[in-house]
């Protein structure tokens, strides 16, 4: 039936054939035989040239390892021991003996129903306020590739914080999307969003619709059309809105959405407002996903049975916290085969991956058009704010006229716009010069040395190969606190992630390569990472991959399909 | 969602152990019980409806879809926008032709204003313009804690939280606090993004008529029986009422003293959005809680935009700690997006400085909006909606055709013709179908206090020509 995959002779390319099936290939023989040890491999997707030739045109290898069983076990106990002071502690607030810090409600109104149920925020007041010092951690100067941050302290175990006026300065930054540099507060992109500034002030007051339709947002979309290779394109003022705010317009009662099990909280908000039914696939899992299709279509819509309006299947790019990416030739050939939609989030690919920074549809070489919704944002690659939908004509007519944040939100800042309008046209060439072209080529290249280096290193690393999202997994909660802040002694500034934004027991670092970091600033922070791992013990993998020199850098990895 | 069943499954296995072995005998015999029925013989009745492969094969073969969306017509009111070239400051360049502005939110004229837009570069030259980040991970700058807690002094709260879109302020404050099973009390009148906060939030919805505080009252009656009824879930059933300021949709007041009252009497919280009426009511421009002298603390949460008055780009919420702070960690709009740009919470803050440092522009903008007000009253075959101190009233058609359309087409030839007359105005835009009470069509005629008394005198005779032209 669908002929795409009939050919193929790789069992982890989760095919029609292969729910069938499910017998053991030669090839998957191979690949266990492969990495000695196939009980060690969690999951790992490799599709290559040889014996994929449709549906992938260069080498896509994702691993996720399992997690060591002794690790998880203390994880659990970690948790455990967390969860037993933290009751404890609660008891002891609860009588007084413990002073507690958390703002309280006004006696008049103590007599109101309790604006948060008691357990509500167990998990805050007892995990997270211990290690809150991880996350917003405030900064004072460009988010490139250094960045100095507000030196804060804390004398009361992170309750409140104090910024002692100090700055540290030149932390190495980890944590941003800037993936390809555009953060910047020099050269020509902030010159000409300076220029902007002076003309037009930095608000709009006023929406698309009604009087807030410049010149620069019809240029804008314009030129993001052109960039992605459809036919139009629309831009709204936040990332968030422009899924969460848009998805209702595509689809609505009587409609199913299909969305992946780690879709973005935009992505389940704006399917959520759109009363159509959601169905969940497992990550990634084109098996999973074909058989929520099939059955879709052949039941129809629950209790009545009616076949469904229309079918809309959403997936990201690249997934945030798993560093993994979508399987989109699949699910592409899924999508035809099946007749539905498809809306494609590419908050994070978008200038981040493919040869020429144009997204996951770059990278794997295929049709714009084969996309029916493209979405992305400006925030991350292009150094901005906002973010767009790009698609056939009609689409964006439809969204013109008929998207929440034409009609009620106000539209584009002037300099945000101009932003993306000069950063995007250095990442196509259009400004006269191959700094974009640069950049692109220069984050895969660091991407693939960071991510060598750390499983070279032991550690354990989700992902894709080409993903500049890079999750390195600490597990158990203490670590969690720990990494960080040793990370911040030696100057390195990176984001830690923990359950609720993580499964409970996958607590992880996660590391965002910038095209603007130099070999010198990837090399200290890997030795960095080395260090705080073997003081941590966080060199958790069990196939760790030998140096080897006979391998040296591929320093051109877009080479076989470079035009 | 994973994760969730993993925590339960934690506590479960806690469970296990403290449970005394009487208990887990019987747990037992149950599940051997359940075990038992689910081998049981019984009626299928699924078993015939099986479809074979070749069926399901069929059944896919057959579907089709409808398309994606549905075509637009080319001549759809809301498809071709005007455009705007260059600032759309107090004159304004709609579709090539310079008109005076009586259609952007600025009500302080603080779009082009030379400080704000010195303070915006100066910081564009610090940070750059994106900040390539959540708030939690690196995205926290400076300037967004300067003006968080600028916004508190300035609104005389103990805490503000700045969010990165007007539109999402209320729209993630909402379902930040109002779970399924809480009810919302809400006027018929509130604007879309409340709307879609208290979709989001997926609690009981109760609209009253609008500013109708005795319906309102009536409907809090009902729900006290009810809470008689059912002491137990009215214990765990937490109730809001949400209000506007100034109504966007109908340009006037809620009457907030009445329902500081009603919030006390039956218990209920009140969330009150204020992105028309921050920076125009009140002696400082604190809003309605100023204008009507009501202690701010007696609300519980105030959101509203940067955008109009402000005229940035951005909104926030501020009220007490114990309530703002819970966003921090549960407001979607603020967790799950990138934070505002820098330079824009500098155009923000600089446009504070402005606002306390004169505060005599609220009183200016007040004279300009009753001004406004009474030279537009009375016009022949329009209505003038909305209170005299509104910087955003609405004309309506005083006799509407019937059709929706069509008052849409002839209130769009008036602005057509005003714009002719270098007078910008523009019709109020709704989403027709997705409006839960839509208000019907009019002109937004918006007040600024840059608009001096010849503009105004234009105004009013470009519209009262218009409307001799265009109304019969």
């Amino acid at each position: 039936t669908s002929a795409d995959y009939s050919s193929c002779r790789c069992q982890r390319c989760y095919s029609v054939r292969y729910l069938r099936e499910r017998g053991m290939t030669g090839h998957m023989k191979r690949l266990i035989a492969m990495s000695a040890g196939a009980s060690m491999l969690g999951r790992q997707i490799v599709h290559s040239d040889s014996h994929h030739g449709s549906l992938y045109s260069r080498p896509f290898i994702e691993s996720f390892e399992e997690t060591p069983m002794l690790v998880a076990v203390l994880t659990y106990m970690g948790y455990g021991i967390l969860t037993i002071f933290g009751y404890l502690r609660d008891f002891l607030r609860h009588w007084k003996i413990e002073r507690c810090h958390i703002a309280r409600e006004r006696e008049v109104q103590k007599d109101f129903v309790p604006l948060y149920q008691d357990f509500e925020n167990f998990y805050t007041r007892n995990l997270y306020m211990r290690i809150r010092d991880n996350w917003n951690r405030p900064i004072c100067s460009v988010p490139g590739a250094k960045m100095d941050l507000m030196e804060r302290a804390s004398h009361d175990y992170n309750w409140t914080f104090e910024y002692t006026g100090r700055v540290v300065q030149d932390v190495i930054n980890l944590g941003s999307y800037n993936y390809l540099g555009f953060a910047e507060n020099t050269g020509p992109c902030a010159d000409s969003a300076a220029e902007v500034t002076m003309k037009y002030g930095v608000g709009v007051a006023s929406t698309r619709q009604e009087t807030g339709n410049l010149d620069r947002h019809e240029e804008m979309e314009k030129l993001v059309a052109k960039f992605l290779g459809v036919e139009s394109a629309m831009a709204f003022g936040m990332g968030f809105a422009t899924n969460s705010m848009n998805i209702p317009a595509l689809a609505g009662k009587g409609c199913l959405i299909l969305s992946d099990e780690l879709n973005h909280a935009s992505l389940v908000l704006g399917a959520r407002l759109s009363g159509s039914i959601i169905r969940v696939f497992k990550h990634n899992n084109m098996q999973s996903l074909e058989k929520l299709l099939r059955e879709a279509i052949v039941h129809g819509q629950p209790r009545t049975h009616r076949p469904w309006k229309k079918i809309l299947i959403v997936v990201e790019g690249i997934y945030s916290m798993e560093g993994s990416i979508v399987h989109l030739p699949e699910v592409i050939a899924l999508k035809k085969h099946y007749r539905a939609y498809l809306y494609l989030d590419e908050a994070h690919s978008i200038g981040a991956l493919g040869p020429r920074g144009r997204g996951v549809v770059d990278y794997f070489g295929l049709d714009p058009c084969d996309v029916d919704v493209m979405m992305g944002t400006f925030t991350k690659s292009f150094g901005a704010a906002g973010g767009y939908i790009a698609g056939k004509r009609e689409l964006i007519e439809y969204l013109r006229s008929h998207s929440h944040s034409a009609v009620y939100a106000t539209s584009m800042s002037p300099p945000v716009v101009e932003q993306i309008i000069t950063s995007m046209k250095c990442i196509m060439g259009e400004d006269g010069t191959a700094i974009g072209r640069e950049r692109v080529r220069q984050l895969a290249e660091n991407t693939v040395y960071f991510r060598k280096r750390l499983r070279e290193m032991g550690f354990i690393i989700y992902g894709n190969n080409d993903s500049p999202v890079i999750p390195m997994m600490l597990y158990m909660p203490a670590k969690i606190g720990a990494f960080g802040r040793e990370m911040l002694k030696r100057n390195i500034g990176v984001v830690v992630v923990g359950f609720p934004a993580t499964p409970i027991i996958e607590s992880r670092a996660r590391f965002c390569i910038s095209a603007a970091h130099t070999k010198d600033m990837l090399n200290r922070a890997l030795s960095v990472i080395s260090e705080v791992g073997d003081l941590l013990q966080l060199k958790y993998s069990r196939h760790r991959i030998q140096p080897s020199l006979a391998r040296p850098f591929d320093d051109n990895v877009y080479e076989d399909i470079d035009d | 969602m994973a994760s969730g069943q993993q925590w339960v499954l934690v506590e479960m296995v806690q469970a296990f152990y403290e449970a005394p072995a009487y208990h887990l005998i019987l747990e037992g015999i149950l599940i051997l019980w359940i075990i038992r029925l689910l081998f049981s013989k019984t009626y299928k009745l699924h078993e015939t409806y099986k479809l074979t492969e070749k069926e399901k094969e069929d059944l896919i073969e057959e579907w089709q879809p409808e398309p994606l969306v549905p075509p637009v017509s080319k001549d759809h009111p809301s498809l071709n926008y005007d455009i705007v070239t260059g600032p759309p400051s107090h004159k304004i360049i709609i579709n090539g032709k310079e008109c005076t502005n009586f259609a952007s939110f600025n009500f302080l004229g603080l779009l082009d204003n030379e400080r704000v837009k010195q303070k915006a570069l100066a910081s564009l030259k610090k940070y750059g313009v994106g900040t390539c980040g959540p708030r939690g991970f690196y995205g926290t700058f400076d300037v967004h804690l300067e003006l968080e807690s600028r916004l508190a002094r300035f609104m005389k709260t103990e805490e503000a939280i700045i969010y990165s879109y007007g539109f999402a302020t209320i729209a993630s404050a909402i379902p930040a606090y109002s779970k399924r099973g809480d009810i919302i009390f809400v006027d018929e009148a509130a604007c879309f993004s409340i709307q879609k906060g208290l979709q989001a939030s997926r609690s009981f919805i109760k609209y009253f008529k609008h500013n109708d505080m005795e319906d309102l009252e009536r409907l809090l009656k009902e729900q006290e029986l009810e809470d008689q009824r059912n002491p137990r879930k009215a214990r765990v059933t937490r109730k809001f009422i949400v209000v506007e300021g100034l109504y966007i949709n109908t340009a006037d007041i809620c009457p907030l003293p009445e329902l500081v009252e009603l919030k006390y009497k039956y218990k209920v919280r009140i969330f009150l959005e204020e992105s028309l009426s921050f920076g125009v009511l009140g002696e400082h421009g604190r809003g309605v809680t100023e204008h009507y002298g009501v202690n701010i603390d007696d609300i519980d949460l105030i959101s509203a935009n940067m955008e109009n008055a402000v005229a940035s780009i951005g909104g926030f919420c501020c009220g007490r700690s114990f309530v703002i702070d819970h966003q921090r960690l549960s407001g979607q709009g603020y967790c799950f997006s990138a934070s505002l740009p820098p330079m824009l919470a500098a155009a923000a803050i600089e446009a504070l400085n402005i606002m306390e440092e004169d505060p005599d522009i609220f009183a200016v903008l007040r004279k300009k909006c009753k001004h406004v007000y009474k030279a537009l009253q009375g016009t022949p075959g329009l209505k003038l909606v909305g209170v005299p101190f509104a910087p955003a009233l609405h004309l309506q058609l005083e006799r509407s055709s019937g059709s929706r359309d069509s008052d849409m087409q002839l209130l769009r030839s008036l602005v057509d013709y005003c714009l002719e007359g270098q007078v910008a105005l523009t019709l109020a835009r709704y989403l027709e179908k997705e409006e839960r009470f839509l208000p019907p069509p009019s002109i937004r005629v918006v007040v600024t206090i840059e608009q001096t008394e010849e503009d105004i005198q234009k105004l009013v005779s470009c519209i009262q020509e218009a409307v001799s032209a265009n109304l019969k």
